[in-house]
């Protein structure tokens, strides 16, 4: 294609068609044309996910036998996965979100330029860090170290449900899963909530100065309620990542076949969905495979939810 | 903890302020020098100048909102009603609480109802207050700022769901609930159409009645409009540093300016 230079810059008798015009409207389609095909895939590969998941775990729906674990049906195997999921997903959340809050505004409010710029890109590695080497340490480190731990809580407060029952000699709860799937949450939710954090504007921290407030209520008045939804998405990503994990889940947690429970401290513990199906998917054939197909839709729709959860609360206020 | 030598009070006591030989630093440039000047209390004081001048760092001085700037530091000695503004040993968290402030952008807690904008700065200094002591206290603020009769039916509203101009009198409302002493005003009126800034300083003149107020401006229509004293400051070029040049009342300052750059600048000459 020809620039015609002469065209833009010279020409008096410039029209509106002239040719000029001609290589940034080649480029307007062109931009427009990959930014739509780039939503086109994205939309594809989550249709496309979802169509393989349900055709090809459709025959597990209905199966009565030749299910893993010899269940009943696929919801008898679904559901207590499902339970093991949330459960140890909302355990670690609850460890993960005010850890991860209170390491952002160190990192935004408190720490030293310096010391923040270290801290912060070793909360980012610690992001990196694969996940099969974290079930390595909580399998071979925390969950030894946590044992006595265990004991003593379930000694002293086993009168507190959550706590009570014979605790693990081995510490492979679903409380050290939860510890070690924290572990992996928080740099995420942490560098969400620093970078809103720091982006609160300086006219409402001034509003909160000017107004004669110590760092905290700052905080409080000016930086909470402007990360309020960055906090609120850093939780869903972390939980996100949480409900998927696999490697982690499978090595940490010892697991018991079919369990719903809500004690953390016992050596029975329910199973994730994730970590059953890597469990369980290489000896798996004919309605098995089936079956964890299937169990991974399970698995999508409730990352799905959480998903759709978040959008609503996350949304900033209405104003007016 | 730091202790404080500014000492409680309860109702207004619009206050004095001494400036003594005032000099601003950001690092190492020298941004104001030498500032001496005594602020009338119950009267409206207009800080007036080019651009660079330093009158926004003299405002900010005088409730150390310096402080909050990385490198920048004061020198010299401010007094409010006698008692030091500067020293090391006054939390400056005291001071803030008894000079209240209003930015040149409105800046009312966006998610925060308008009923606790108004409070916040009373929570803030740990006072409680009954539900009708609120109420009055919310009532009489707004009123003070003008803004009780668009605003008494929602005031759980949030309070970026206001217009500009009512954000700013929000402002004002919640910066005099707190009863201060002096009430620190940085160009309010910049970010707002004509008929805001009516409104605005026509409360300004009804705040003069019980407080001190100092006024940044560039806007030398609105300086001879609301202000009892008006203050001069200039600056000789980039990199020097601003100077307080004329400082009387504002009368005088626009019908006789003494200074020949006062006299340009009032004219429109300056440069």
């Amino acid at each position: 294609m020809t620039i015609a230079f002469s065209d833009m810059t010279a020409s008096p008798t410039r029209t509106l068609g002239s040719s000029g015009r001609r290589v940034s409207r080649f480029f307007e389609t062109g931009s427009r044309g990959v930014a739509v095909a780039a939503g086109g895939v994205v939309i594809l590969a989550l249709g496309g996910v979802t169509v393989f998941l349900t055709v090809q775990g459709w025959p597990a729906w209905t199966a009565a036998s030749g299910l893993p674990q010899n269940a009943s049906s696929l919801w008898a195997l679904a559901g207590p996965l499902a339970f093991g999921s949330v459960w140890a997903s909302a355990i670690a959340l609850v460890l993960t979100a005010p850890i991860s809050v209170g390491v952002a505004l160190f990192l935004s409010e408190y720490a030293p330029r310096r010391v923040a710029r270290v801290l912060g890109s070793v909360v980012d590695v610690l992001a990196a860090v694969p996940s099969v080497v974290f079930g390595l340490w909580g399998l071979m480190v925390l969950a030894p170290m946590l044992a006595g731990p265990y004991a003593w809580l379930s000694a002293k407060m086993g009168w507190f449900p959550l706590f009570s029952g014979q605790s693990s000699a081995t510490g492979r709860t679903i409380l050290t899963a939860a510890i070690v799937l924290s572990i992996m949450m928080t740099p995420i939710m942490a560098s969400v909530c620093r970078e809103a954090f720091t982006q609160t504007p300086q006219a409402l921290r001034e509003a909160a100065i000017a107004l004669g407030s110590t760092p905290w209520e700052v905080i409080r008045l000016a930086v909470l309620p402007y990360g309020r939804s960055a906090m609120i998405s850093g939780c869903m990503l972390a939980l996100g990542r949480a409900l998927g994990e696999t490697m982690a889940v499978a090595m940490v947690l010892s697991a018991t076949p079919g369990l719903v429970s809500l004690q953390v401290l016992t050596s029975s513990n329910p199973n994730t969905t994730a970590a059953f199906i890597a469990q369980n998917f290489p000896e798996a054939h004919g309605m098995q495979v089936s079956a964890l197909i299937a169990l991974g839709l399970v698995l999508f729709a409730i990352t799905f939810v959480v998903n759709a959860v978040a959008r609503r609360v996350a949304r900033p206020r209405k104003e007016a | 903890m730091t202790t404080t030598i500014i000492s409680e009070r309860t109702s207004i006591a619009a206050q004095r302020i001494e400036i003594a030989d005032v000099s601003a630093y950001y690092g190492s440039f020298t941004a104001l020098s030498g500032v001496s000047m005594t602020i009338e209390p119950r009267a409206v004081t207009a800080f007036i100048g080019p651009s660079g001048c330093g009158k926004s760092t003299m405002l900010r001085a005088i409730n150390r909102m310096h402080e909050t700037i990385p490198g920048a530091r004061v020198e010299g000695s401010i007094t409010l009603g006698g008692e030091s503004v500067l020293d090391r040993r006054v939390d400056p968290v005291a001071v803030r609480s008894r000079v209240g402030m209003v930015f040149q952008r409105p800046n009312p807690f966006p998610t925060m109802s308008i009923r606790d904008n108004v409070l916040v700065g009373v929570r803030l200094q740990g006072r409680r207050l009954s539900r009708s002591d609120a109420d009055d206290l919310v009532e009489m603020s707004l009123r003070a700022a003008n803004l009780w009769e668009p605003v008494k039916a929602i005031l759980s509203k949030p309070g970026g769901s206001l217009s500009g101009g009512q954000q700013q009198r929000l402002c004002i409302a919640r910066a005099i609930a707190v009863k201060p002493d002096v009430l620190l005003m940085d160009e309010p009126c910049s970010a707002l159409d004509p008929i805001s800034t009516a409104a605005i300083e026509e409360l300004i003149a009804n705040l003069r009645r019980d407080y001190t107020v100092v006024i940044v401006t560039h806007n030398m229509g609105q300086a001879q409009r609301v202000s009892d004293a008006t203050a001069f400051f200039t600056v000789d070029g980039a990199g020097q540093p601003g100077r307080l040049v004329e400082y009387r009342d504002t009368t005088t300052m626009f019908s006789r300016p003494v200074d020949p750059r006062t006299a340009d600048y009032l004219a429109g000459r300056f440069g």
